[in-house]
């Protein structure tokens, strides 16, 4: 392929790179990162990469699309991971759910329209005594229904 | 000084934990109180969190469920010095819940500040290396075998054999990998652990390494659990710095190094091979097997794979002796379980007790029934891919061979509880999509199969040509079981055909429109 000028974003892969020695094996630590400090990995860095680390192009877009957590766009401005596992549909996450899909005007897996907010799906917080649970732009949120709900929405929603 | 625990367990954190630590600490200093706010690890009792505890000479009180806003009335009600209090539980000891347990990899979660090695000597930490670093490798891996230690990530397989396979393997680079992909709805084990005796983790992962000949080692964590990931982080540097990691372990000839990894939010990569793929930064794809991890794991080095629960039990065996522990338990099933009480049950938490114990126990005994106060349906043991037993089967003894005999399997301890609200034909559905979804795609009756399992199970609600597509139903879920590459697509039938055997009134549209 034809060789592009270095953008900023495929600067700081390939910094995040060397510092971890350029070991293909932490390819999906440098991957945490890289969505860490740009919001999600641009397919502009894959080329770079790739070829810094040794692999083909097909194997580090295999690896960004095999694994749920990575995105190839950025999310909105904030994201809300609601459990769907088993532990919290015996709580009531299913009410939870619809309660989020309903108030946010999205269905799971989708990014609001003005870019505000993304409703993602997770299995499993490690919190299955005390859900519904959710994780809000990082944060634990446990016993997600009711007032604790309605709160937190009006938080992400103002 | 007064000492105030208030825990930074994610159980704590997802309820305001930091908040009321804050709290706790702004009233104490306008209150021109001498006193420290320890965060802890959790005690276990998740629906007490956060479980605020205080140190007096007649020992530790517990308050709890405390809020941000029950902190000043807690101040006024003199709770540091014991005073009484709505939220007042009495000496933590004494609350039935912990009281009743047989605790030994948890003796110590939830005691002290998980990242204070001093604390974590002080409480019997590191007995368990010294005693290793006294014996032969061999002898290491006999004192294991003795136990009859078996794997706690759920498949059960005695710790001791792989050992010695490893240990027997020949080569110069040989791998420690510790599974913390708990990605098990229901379970929460592994992280309660590592985020509250992170220590002992390390310590168990070190006498592994010693015990085969192994220098490098690998924790796996899930991202879904930030607060394990930075407490296992800053452990391996205290460790490190205190000369318990790294090159000559306590000055002997030991070395090891072991390195945190992040897993991606797929639930594949807690089959092993899976994790090792991912370890080495690929696709979490499942390997076939042969050959066996322990002669071609890592890298393609022999390598031992444990879950989080079977290095942590392994520093008691150590230091109290393979024997002792065996003692406990029942049939082959040796020593204890921590069991995770979860989903719609009054008191959930984490329960650890030696085998044997049945489920109405600890669903009943321990957790005060359903939260919702409705009558239990349905329990699923060992996570997503764990059968479905009906209320009938709660005497079921908790041993592995007990719930194989019951078609089912014990897993890693998960117990979630469903009240009669469930819908069990929902809930087979679930199995097969999670399973979709979750699919590392390798081997086509896990990827393709579970997708017609969820259009058949939607067939079969809607009272499409029932009968026949039932038939298909259980034909599709024979060769998920028989041909699936790894226990993915091999154990989703489990729930499925559960649900199927003991609700079966679940799958009839006729009466789900009779409701």
């Amino acid at each position: 392929m034809s060789q592009k000028p270095p953008t900023p974003a495929v600067d700081t892969a390939l910094a995040i790179a060397a510092q971890h020695g350029n070991r293909p094996d932490a390819l999906l630590e440098m991957l945490h990162e890289i969505q860490h400090r740009l919001g999600f990995v641009p397919d502009a860095v894959i080329a770079p990469l790739a070829q810094t680390l040794n692999r083909s192009r097909a194997e580090v877009f295999g690896v960004i699309s095999f694994y749920h957590d990575f995105r190839r766009q950025p999310a909105g401005r904030h994201v809300v991971k609601v459990c769907r596992a088993e532990a919290c549909q015996a709580r009531g996450a299913r009410a939870t759910e619809a309660r989020l899909e309903q108030r946010l005007k999205i269905r799971t897996g989708e990014t609001a329209p003005d870019g505000s907010v993304t409703l993602e799906a997770v299995y499993c917080l490690g919190l299955c005594a005390i859900g519904p649970n959710l994780m809000v732009d990082g944060r634990l949120h446990a016993r997600a229904e009711g007032k604790r709900l309605e709160n937190l929405l009006a938080e992400i929603t103002s | 000084m007064i000492r105030v625990f208030v825990p930074r367990d994610s159980f704590a954190l997802a309820l305001d934990g930091d908040a009321v630590a804050a709290a706790m600490a702004a009233e104490a200093r306008a209150r021109k109180l001498d006193i420290e706010v320890v965060r802890n690890g959790s005690r276990g009792l998740a629906w007490l969190e956060p479980l605020v505890e205080v140190e007096t000479p007649q020992g530790r009180l517990a308050y709890g469920p405390v809020t941000p806003a029950d902190v000043a009335s807690l101040f006024a009600a003199k709770f540091h010095e014991g005073g009484q209090h709505a939220l007042a539980l009495g000496p933590t000891a004494a609350i039935p819940f912990l009281k009743n347990q047989h605790r030994l990899t948890f003796a110590r979660c939830g005691l002290a500040d998980p990242l204070s090695l001093a604390d974590y000597r002080a409480q019997g930490g590191y007995a368990g290396l010294a005693a290793a670093l006294k014996k032969s490798p061999a002898d290491i891996v006999a004192e294991v075998t003795a136990s009859g230690l078996r794997g706690r990530g759920g498949a059960g397989f005695p710790a001791g054999i792989k050992w010695q396979t490893v240990l027997d393997a020949p080569g110069d680079a040989k791998y420690i990998c510790c599974n913390a992909d708990e990605g098990d709805s229901g379970t929460f084990a592994d992280r309660m652990l590592m985020e509250g005796d992170p220590f002992l983790l390390i310590e168990g992962m070190t006498i592994a390494a010693i015990a085969v000949g192994a220098r490098e080692g690998y924790l796996y964590i899930r991202s879904e659990y930030p607060q394990a990931i930075a407490t296992m982080a800053r452990a391996v540097e205290l460790a490190t710095l205190g000369g318990y990691l790294g090159k000559t372990i306590q000055d002997t000839e030991h070395s090891f190094t072991l390195h945190i990894r992040t897993g991606a939010g797929a639930y594949i990569c807690g089959e092993e091979t899976a994790m090792l793929e991912s370890l080495e930064g690929k696709r979490g794809m499942v390997r076939t097997k042969p050959p066996i991890p322990a002669l071609e794991g890592l890298f393609g080095k022999p390598t031992v794979i444990n879950n989080v629960l079977s290095f942590a039990a392994v520093p008691d065996i150590l230091a109290r002796g393979g024997t002792a522990y065996a003692a406990l338990g029942m049939g082959r099933s040796r020593g204890t379980l921590p069991f995770q009480l979860a989903g719609n049950v009054k008191h959930g938490g984490l329960v650890e007790l030696p085998f044997g114990a049945t489920l109405r126990l600890l669903i009943n005994d321990f957790g005060g029934g359903t939260a919702s106060g409705r009558p239990i349906r349905a329990v699923q043991v060992g996570g997503p891919l764990g059968a479905y037993l009906p209320a009938s089967a709660l005497d079921t003894p908790l041993d592995y061979e007990a719930f194989a005999g019951a078609s089912a399997m014990l897993g890693h301890g998960g117990i979630t509880v469903f009240d009669d609200t469930v819908d069990m034909g929902q809930q087979a559905r679930f199995a097969m999509e999670f399973c979709a979804i979750e699919s590392c795609g390798k081997c086509t009756p896990c990827r393709i199969g579970s997708q017609r399992g969820v259009e058949v199970i939607d067939r079969i609600r809607k009272g499409d040509n029932s009968s026949a597509n039932l038939a298909l139903l259980t034909d599709l879920c024979q060769t998920m079981t028989d041909a699936s590459l790894c226990a993915m697509g091999g154990l989703t039938p489990m729930p499925v055909l559960s649900a199927l055997k003991h609700f079966p009134e679940d799958f009839q549209p006729a009466a789900k429109a009779a409701e």
